[in-house]
C-alpha cells in the first residue's frame, strides 16, 4: 500500500509542470549575486559571457556600469553594446537601458547590470527588473547582477545592520524565480584589500566608504546573509528536484502560513518577517486583511495600500475579508484554507478600550484557533510616537457644526429643565439629558457626542444636583448617579456612532452591489458594441464620476480607435502606445501605475475569459483605494464580459452567414446543374441527330421543336436566376407607373399561351377596375411565375382562374388552380429559395415562387397561399397602390 | 430586280453574328459584320448599309455612345439588340434615335418582321392616305376610321393617337414619344392619360379589348400597332 504522505501532491506537480512550461518559452534569467558592491559581480558576469561568446553565442550588452574599473572596461570592449536611451529630466539628461532596441535586436543573451535599479522618470517601467521581465517575456536570456541589500525581504535587516536605508529594492519573487544564481564571494579581508588598492572606488572615495559602509562587521553580516539566502535556495531546489523526480524523502513541509495584516507600518515588517519564515520553513504564505467597522483614516489607508503592494512584491497572496469579529474572520479563513500557522503582530495599545480588548483578542484567537499554531510578533519601537497621534485622530474628525449643534441642544435642554426643575425634581433631569445625548448620537459623530456627554454631566452636577451652582456633590448616591450618568452617556454615544459607521459601510456596499446590478441589467439588454460602449461610459461616469474612453481590438487583434464622440478626451500617440502596452500585457498601465506613469490616463485591460477585448482609459486624479479598486475591477470585468459575448456573437453570426451562403451555393449548384443539363442535353442530342441523319420532314420538324422548347426552358431558368440575383443584390426598386390591369394579365397570358392551351382559363376583372400604380415588368414576372406554376401542376382541362380587383388602397390579384394544392406541413416553406415540395415532378428550380415573393415585397405588398376547399391552391397578391384621383374624360 | 439591301451587324458574339448572317442571307440580305464598336463605326461609314443591327453591350465601347455617333450622320434605320430587364436602356436608345428594338433571345420571325417594317418606313416615301389592317381601315385625310365598313365614333384625340400609331405600324413608340406627339411637351410623364385613351381606343377598335390584336403593349416601354 502506498504511503500517502510520501506521494507528491498532484496539484503541486501540476503547478511545477506549468511553471516549467512557462519558463521554457521565456528567456532564462541568471543572477550574479553578491554581498555588496566591489565583490566583482559585473566582472564575473562579463567573464562568463565572454566564455559563452567564444562558443558562438549572440550576446549584447544592454546596460553595464564599469564604475571606471579598468579590468571591467577591458572586458566590455569585446561586446556589441546597445546604445543607451537619453531621458531629459528637468535640466539634466539621464541615460537608461534602451528596452525596445534590445527587444528589436533580439539577441540570445543580454547583459543587464544592477537589476534593482530605479529607472528615470518617463521610462516605460518604474524599475529595471520590470524591463528585464519584459525582455524575458520576449524569449531573450538575461544575465544580471544583484546585491543582497536590495532584496525586499532583507532591506529591514540591512538597515538595522548598516544603518543605511535601501531605497532600490527588488521583489523577492524575481530572485526566487531566477533560473540560475551564481554567488560571488570574497572574504571581508580580500574585499577591504581591493578597496584599499582602489579597485572598487577611486582612492579618495574609498576611504570614506571604508569608514561608513565597508566596516568589517557590516561586510561579515552581509556576507552571511548572502550565503544563507543562496544556501536556502539550494535547499529548496533540492526539494523541488526530489519532488519532480519522485524521489522519496522529506517532502515539502506541507505547511501553510497565514499572516494577519493591518493598516499599520508594523504590518510591513510583519510581512517581511513572515516571508523569511515561510522561506526557511518551505511553507506557502498568504496574507489577510480583516475589514471591520473601523474606518481607517487617510494615512492608514495609504499604509494599507503600501502593505498590499509589499505583499504582492514579496509574492504573497493577499485576501480581503469583511467581518466585524476579527478573530472569527481569521480563524474561519485559516480553517477553510488549511492553514497550519497564523502569524499576527502584537496589537498596539491604542487607548483604554483597546487595552481591554487586546488580551481578549489574543486569548480568543488562541482559544478558537484549535490545532493551528499562532505566532505573535513583537511590537515595534515606533508605536510610542504614533500612540499620541492616534488618540486624537478619530475624535475630532467630525465637523464644527456638529459640535455646535450638540452644544446648543444640551444648553436648550438645560434651560427647559431649569424651568421645570421645580415640578420634576433634579433626578429626572438626568434622564432627560441622557435621552438627549443618546438621541444626538444618531445624527452626529463620536467627538461631539463625547463632548455632549461630558457637558451634560457637568451641567447636571452644576445646576441641578444639590447644592446647586457648585460642582460639589453632597450625597454619595448622587455621586454614583453622576458617574453612571457619565459612563452611560459615553457608551450610548460611542456605540450609536459605531452602528452608524457600520451602517455607512453597508450602505457603500449596497450602493456598489446596486451599481453592479444596474450595470449588468443594462448590459443584458444592450445589443451591439456601440450600445455597450455608451452604457459602459455612462455608468462609469455615474458610479465613479470618471470620464472614460474605450478602445477595442480590431479583427486583426490590434487595438483601434472606436467611438469618436468623446469630447475633450483626446488620446495622443504616446497614450496610444501605453494603451497598446496594456492590451498586449493585460496589465494596467499609465498614470498612478508602475508602468509608463507619465501618461495622462490610467489604462486598464478589458480581459474576457478567452481573450483580451481592449483597453479602457480613465482620467483619474485620485488613486483608487483598495476597496474602490476591487469594485472597479469587478465593474470593468462585467463590461469586458459583455464585450466578449458581443464579439463572440458577431463571430458566430459571421460563421453562420458563411455557412448559410455555403449551403445556398451548394443547393444552387445541385439544382441549377440539373436544370441546365437537361435542356442542353436535349438541344445537343436533337441538333446532332439533325446533322448526322437525313430525317424525313416531320421528324425534322419534331426535333427542331424539341430544340426550341429546350431553349425556352433554358431561357426561363436564366431569367429566374437573373431575377434572383437582382433580388439578392437588393437592387430592385420598382419603377411605379400607371398600369391597366387588363393589359398586364393579357400580356402574361399571351406569353404563356402554349402552356395555357389545355386549361379552361377564366379572367375576372370588375367593370370599374381603376388603373393601378405598379412596376409593369416586375408584376408581369410575378404573374408569369404563378400562372406558369399552376400550369405545371394542375391536371389538364381543369379550371384556372385569375382574378384582379381594387380594395381600399390595395390591388389584389388571385391565381387559383385545381391542382393538388400543397401539403399543409410545407405550405409555409414554399416561398423559400430552392424549396421544392417533396415528391413534386421533375424540372423546376424552386426559384419561381421566391422570386414572385421578392418582387411583390419590393412593391411593399404581400403574397400568400392557401389550399382551396375543393382542391387546388390559391395565391393572393396584395399590394398597396394609388389610383387616379379623377377619371379622365376623353 | 433591285440590289439586295445591305445590313450591318455590330455584335461581339460570334455565335449571334453567325446566326443572324445565316438567317438574314437566306432571306435575301447582304451582310456585313463588325465585332467591336470601333469596327462598327468604320463599317457603317464605308459600307453604307440600308440598316444597322446594334448590340448595346459591346466590349470596347458603350453601345449608347456608338448609337449616338452613328446617328450624327446616318439617316437609315438602326435596330437595337438588348437583354431583357433593361427597359431603361431601351427607352434611352429609342430616344437617341434607334428605330426599334429586340431583346435577346429573340425569335427569327420577329427579327425579320422588324427589319421589314424599318426598311419599308425608310424607303417607302409617302404613305398613302388610307391605311388598311385586315377589316380595319383608317382614312387619314378625312379623319375616319372604319371597322367592318362601319365608321367608328372616335374623339379627335383618339383619332390622332390611332393615326400616329397606325402610321408607324409595326414599330414601337415609347410612352413619352406618344405623349409628346399628341398632347405636347407639357404632358410628358402623364402616362395615365395615355393609358386611359389606349383603353378607350381598344374598346372601339379591338374585337376583344381584353385580348388586343391591333394595339399591342410593349411592357414598360410603349405601344406598337400591329401591321
Amino acid at each position: 500500500m502506498d504511503n500517502d504522505d510520501n506521494r507528491p501532491d498532484p496539484d503541486e506537480l501540476l503547478a511545477s509542470l506549468k511553471l516549467e512550461e512557462e519558463k521554457s518559452k521565456r528567456g532564462k534569467l541568471k543572477i550574479f549575486f553578491g554581498m555588496c558592491a566591489g565583490v566583482g559581480k559585473t566582472y564575473t558576469m562579463l567573464q562568463t559571457a565572454q566564455a559563452e561568446k567564444s562558443k558562438g553565442c549572440d550576446i549584447v550588452i544592454g546596460y553595464v556600469e564599469t564604475h571606471n574599473r579598468k579590468e571591467t572596461a577591458d572586458l566590455v570592449n569585446g561586446f556589441e553594446v546597445i546604445p543607451r536611451k537619453v531621458y531629459q529630466y528637468k535640466t539634466t539628461s539621464v541615460t537608461e537601458m534602451d528596452l525596445d532596441a534590445i527587444i528589436a535586436r533580439k539577441p540570445l543573451l543580454v547583459l543587464v547590470d544592477e537589476l534593482a535599479h530605479t529607472n528615470a522618470p518617463g521610462s516605460r517601467h518604474a524599475k529595471r527588473y520590470q524591463d528585464v521581465l519584459e525582455i524575458l517575456d520576449n524569449g531573450i536570456n538575461v544575465y544580471t547582477t544583484v546585491n543582497v541589500q536590495h532584496l525586499e525581504s532583507r532591506s529591514d535587516t540591512v538597515a538595522q545592520i548598516t544603518g543605511i536605508i535601501v531605497r532600490e529594492t527588488l521583489p523577492d519573487e524575481i530572485f526566487e524565480n531566477a533560473d540560475e544564481i551564481e554567488v560571488i564571494d570574497l572574504t571581508p579581508d580580500e574585499l577591504l584589500q581591493r578597496l584599499a588598492e582602489g579597485k572598487v572606488y577611486a582612492p579618495e572615495r574609498s576611504k570614506e566608504a571604508v569608514g561608513s559602509f565597508f566596516r568589517k562587521g557590516n561586510i561579515t553580516a552581509l556576507r552571511e546573509m548572502a550565503l544563507r539566502i543562496v544556501a536556502d535556495r539550494v535547499d529548496k531546489q533540492l526539494h523541488e528536484y526530489m519532488q519532480r523526480k519522485r524521489i522519496k524523502g522529506p517532502w515539502k513541509s506541507g505547511l501553510h502560513l497565514l499572516v494577519a495584516v493591518s493598516h499599520t507600518q508594523q504590518s510591513a515588517k510583519l510581512l517581511r518577517w513572515a516571508k523569511n519564515l515561510s522561506y526557511t520553513m518551505g511553507a506557502d504564505l498568504q496574507a489577510v486583511y480583516v475589514e471591520t467597522s473601523y474606518k481607517p483614516d487617510v494615512k492608514e489607508s495609504e499604509q494599507l495600500n503600501k502593505n498590499i503592494a509589499l505583499s504582492r512584491q514579496l509574492g504573497i497572496k493577499f485576501r480581503f475579508i469583511t467581518n466585524n469579529d476579527m478573530v472569527k474572520a481569521i480563524v474561519d479563513f485559516a480553517q477553510k484554507e488549511n492553514i497550519t500557522h497564523i502569524i499576527i503582530g502584537k496589537p498596539r495599545v491604542r487607548n483604554l478600550l483597546t487595552l481591554l480588548r487586546l488580551g481578549n483578542f489574543v486569548n480568543r484567537l488562541i482559544r478558537y484557533s484549535g490545532n493551528i499554531d499562532v505566532y505573535i510578533l513583537g511590537s515595534d519601537i515606533q508605536s510610542k510616537d504614533r500612540y499620541k497621534e492616534k488618540v486624537s485622530l478619530p475624535s475630532f474628525t467630525s465637523n464644527i457644526r456638529q459640535y455646535l449643534v450638540a452644544a446648543l441642544t444640551v444648553i436648550l435642554t438645560t434651560l427647559i429643565c431649569l424651568l421645570l426643575k421645580r415640578f420634576i425634581g433634579y433626578q429626572v433631569v438626568s434622564y432627560v439629558l441622557l435621552f438627549v445625548v443618546s438621541a444626538l448620537a444618531f445624527f452626529i459623530g463620536t467627538g461631539p457626542i463625547l463632548m455632549a456627554a461630558t457637558m451634560s454631566a457637568l451641567i447636571w452636577d452644576f445646576f441641578f444636583i444639590p447644592p446647586p451652582y457648585t460642582l460639589h456633590v453632597d450625597k454619595p448616591e448622587d455621586m454614583l448617579m453622576l458617574i453612571m450618568f457619565f459612563i452611560i452617556a459615553l457608551l450610548s454615544g460611542v456605540l450609536t456612532s459605531r452602528i452608524r459607521r457600520q451602517e455607512k459601510k453597508i450602505r457603500v456596499r449596497e450602493e456598489r452591489t446596486n451599481a453592479l446590478y444596474q450595470l449588468t441589467r443594462e448590459l443584458s439588454t444592450a445589443t451591439g458594441i456601440e450600445e455597450v460602449i455608451t452604457i459602459a461610459k455612462n455608468d462609469i461616469k455615474k458610479y465613479f464620476n470618471l470620464e472614460s474612453r474605450i478602445l477595442l481590438k480590431s479583427d486583426s487583434n490590434e487595438l483601434e480607435y472606436t467611438s469618436k464622440k468623446n469630447g475633450n478626451f483626446t488620446i495622443s500617440k504616446n497614450d496610444m502606445s501605453v494603451a497598446s502596452w496594456t492590451f498586449q500585457h493585460s496589465t494596467k498601465a499609465g498614470k498612478h501605475t508602475d508602468t509608463l506613469p507619465s501618461s495622462n490616463y490610467t489604462f486598464y485591460p478589458l480581459k474576457g475569459n478567452q481573450m483580451n477585448l481592449g483597453v479602457i482609459a480613465i482620467q483619474q486624479e485620485i488613486v483608487f483605494t483598495q476597496g474602490e479598486e476591487q469594485f472597479w475591477e469587478t465593474f470593468i470585468s462585467q463590461i469586458s464580459g459583455k464585450f466578449e459575448r458581443e464579439y463572440l456573437r458577431n463571430m458566430a453570426k459571421q460563421a453562420f452567414l458563411l455557412n448559410e451562403s455555403d449551403k445556398l451555393y451548394k443547393t444552387l449548384f445541385n439544382s441549377i446543374s440539373h436544370e441546365l443539363r437537361i435542356p442542353v442535353a436535349t438541344i445537343m442530342g436533337a441538333s446532332d441527330s439533325l446533322i448526322i441523319t437525313e430525317h424525313p420532314q416531320e421528324i425534322r420538324k419534331e426535333l427542331t421543336n424539341e430544340i426550341f422548347n429546350a431553349s425556352k426552358r433554358l431561357n426561363r431558368l436564366i431569367e429566374n436566376l437573373l431575377n434572383m440575383s437582382r433580388l439578392e443584390s437588393g437592387r430592385i426598386s420598382p419603377r411605379l407607373d400607371w398600369c391597366d390591369i387588363h393589359d398586364l394579365i393579357n400580356k402574361v397570358i399571351e406569353s404563356l399561351q402554349d402552356e395555357l392551351k389545355p386549361f379552361k382559363l377564366q379572367i375576372v376583372i370588375p367593370e370599374n377596375m381603376p388603373f393601378v400604380k405598379i412596376d409593369f415588368g416586375l408584376m408581369e414576372q410575378v404573374l408569369y411565375n404563378l400562372i406558369y406554376n399552376a400550369t405545371q401542376y394542375a391536371s389538364t382541362s381543369t379550371n384556372l382562374r385569375v382574378k384582379a380587383f381594387y380594395d381600399n388602397g390595395f390591388l389584389i390579384i388571385q391565381v387559383m388552380d385545381r391542382g393538388p394544392g400543397f401539403p399543409p406541413k410545407e405550405i409555409s416553406l414554399i416561398f423559400n429559395k430552392f424549396y421544392r415540395v417533396e415528391g413534386s415532378k421533375a424540372g423546376g428550380t424552386g426559384l419561381g415562387l421566391s422570386i414572385a415573393k421578392g418582387f411583390v415585397e419590393a412593391h411593399k405588398g404581400t403574397i400568400t397561399v392557401e389550399n382551396r376547399q375543393n382542391g387546388g391552391a390559391k395565391f393572393t397578391i396584395k399590394t398597396p397602390t394609388e389610383i387616379p384621383e379623377v377619371a379622365i374624360k376623353s | 430586280m433591285n440590289l439586295p439591301d445591305t445590313i450591318l451587324i455590330i455584335d461581339d458574339e460570334v455565335q449571334i453574328r453567325r446566326l443572324l448572317e445565316i438567317t438574314l442571307s437566306s432571306n435575301g440580305f447582304k451582310i456585313f459584320e463588325a465585332g467591336t464598336g470601333k469596327d462598327g463605326l468604320i463599317a457603317a461609314a464605308t459600307q453604307h448599309p440600308a440598316l444597322i443591327i446594334l448590340d448595346l453591350g459591346l466590349p470596347d465601347a458603350d453601345g449608347m455612345e456608338v448609337l449616338k455617333k452613328i446617328r450624327e450622320w446616318y439617316q437609315k434605320p438602326i435596330l437595337i439588340l438588348s437583354v431583357k430587364n433593361s427597359e431603361d436602356d431601351i427607352i434611352i436608345a429609342l430616344d437617341n434615335g434607334a428605330n426599334d428594338f429586340l431583346t435577346k433571345p429573340f425569335r427569327t420571325g420577329e427579327l425579320l418582321a422588324r427589319i421589314r417594317v424599318a426598311l419599308r418606313a425608310a424607303t417607302g416615301g409617302d404613305i398613302s392616305s388610307i391605311l388598311t389592317f385586315g377589316n380595319f381601315t383608317i382614312d387619314l385625310a378625312n379623319h375616319i376610321a372604319r371597322k367592318n365598313d362601319c365608321i367608328l365614333k372616335l374623339t379627335s384625340t383618339e383619332f390622332s393617337l390611332l393615326a400616329l400609331l397606325a402610321k408607324n405600324s409595326g414599330r414601337v413608340l415609347t410612352h413619352q414619344n406618344i405623349l409628346k406627339e399628341i398632347w405636347g411637351f407639357g404632358y410628358v410623364g402623364q402616362t395615365q392619360i395615355l393609358r386611359v385613351f389606349v383603353a378607350q381606343l381598344r374598346k372601339k377598335i379591338e374585337d376583344d379589348p381584353a385580348k388586343p390584336t391591333l394595339l399591342i403593349t410593349e411592357s414598360g416601354i410603349g405601344y406598337r400597332f400591329h401591321e
